[in-house]
């Protein structure tokens, strides 16, 4: 195996410059060594000026993603020893995201839109802390454990076609998570996420390619929430055309 | 609380981050991508067979005396263009691409439940492919019989 590896960084200052550029640093190629401390070697060894996010580097936190030879991965999780055959390892801002600067981008976008879909819990009946938990048998954990596993690093929407050329696609993560607690037994606010989640912006706008499942670190699937939920929200149209009697 | 006042050139639009416009040929990236839009493009394909059988039935009910089926031998001949040929064979492959990645679909779609478990993806989807295997055998067996 070669001692050094070559990283091509994008580099953007938005006080200077016009568009980003990619800037390449050797470094070395250690075999326990993941992007993220190749990204930290330049930042500590040879150019402090470089910026990116990061935080807990043992993919919980969601903060490292990036485009790494044009796939979105998280930097803690990606190894420089994969790509020790080609040799260059293009670490770039995650696609479909404005820049702010260098590696970093703004995901304020995906922030409301996961806000829009309530991702909390609404119980039917708001209780006191001091009258215990809500109760939940293991059958009912697993149908939305699954989606549970998401932890906002965006990867998803850098994989999404459909996100990049038509933004006000709310998203793989959002509908994955609006669905991990629509599955949940102790939740009651699947009609108040149906309003955002059954419109052309929610679900009706995704076309299943399918990349967003291959690009999650955490395998939780969100092209599988997304379908799932067209079909939950098929039959409630269906239902609600054929029985408008019925209560919603 | 009133809120601090942003720096003027940190505005909440900031005029200077960088947005990439995506590019026409965004599809040709990767052929994950290239698939969804063959998949997209099969729609008019599975159309031109609709539409096909509605010509044959358009042309088994209009014959008439002394001639009737007049109509349809002239179908037949169309059908039997080359151009219409190659149109149809091209138009099998992408309603057997749309299929089967209709009962994939089926897999990412539908979560059974069996005894408070979860059936994997794959038997769905070999369900799918064994119901359409059987479908197409009955009516094979139909045609071939009459």
């Amino acid at each position: 195996m070669a001692e050094t590896i070559i990283l091509e960084v994008t580099r953007y200052s938005p006080e200077q410059d016009t568009e980003p550029h990619l800037q390449r640093y050797e470094v070395p190629l250690r075999k326990d060594w993941v992007v993220l401390d190749a990204l930290n070697y330049i930042k500590d060894k040879v150019d402090g000026s470089l910026t990116f996010r990061w935080s807990c580097r043992m993919g919980i936190c969601g903060s490292c993603g990036m485009m790494v030879n044009g796939e979105p991965k998280l930097t803690c999780a990606t190894f420089l020893s994969s790509y020790a055959a080609i040799g260059v390892v293009r670490v770039q801002p995650l696609r479909y995201f404005p820049v702010i600067r260098d590696l970093v981008v703004d995901i304020g976008d995906f922030i409301s839109k996961l806000q829009s879909v309530k991702p909390w819990l609404i119980p039917k009946e708001q209780t006191q802390t001091f009258e215990g938990e809500y109760l939940q048998t293991p059958e009912q954990l697993d149908r939305y454990k699954q989606f549970s596993m998401c932890i906002n690093c965006v990867l998803c929407y850098a994989a999404c076609p459909v996100y990049g050329l038509d933004p006000v696609f709310i998203g793989p993560a959002a509908i994955a998570l609006a669905q991990r607690y629509n599955m949940d037994s102790r939740d009651t606010g699947d009609q108040e996420r149906m309003d955002v989640l059954a419109q052309h912006e929610g679900i009706w706008g995704c076309t299943f390619v399918g990349d967003c499942t291959k690009a999650c670190p955490k395998h939780v699937d969100p092209a599988g929430a997304i379908q799932q939920y067209k079909l939950t929200a098929t039959v409630d149209r269906l239902k609600s055309l054929l029985m408008p009697w019925g209560t919603k | 609380m009133s809120r601090a006042p942003r720096s003027s050139s940190y505005t909440e639009y900031h005029p200077r981050w960088y947005r990439k416009r995506v590019s026409t040929w965004w599809w040709t990236t990767r052929w994950s991508y290239f698939k969804f839009i063959l998949r997209e493009i099969s729609s008019v394909f599975v159309a031109w067979f609709i539409v096909e059988l509605l010509m044959l039935i358009h042309a088994m009910s209009s014959g008439t005396a002394p001639y009737p089926q007049q109509a349809y031998w002239e179908f037949e001949a169309f059908l039997r263009n080359p151009v219409v040929v190659f149109l149809n064979i091209v138009s099998l492959f992408f309603v057997v691409f749309h299929a089967i990645t209709w009962f994939n679909l089926a897999a990412s779609a539908m979560v059974v439940r069996v005894g408070g478990k979860k059936v994997p993806g794959i038997l769905i989807a070999a369900g799918n492919y064994m119901a359409w295997i059987v479908v197409s055998a009955i009516i094979a067996l139909f045609l071939i019989k009459a």
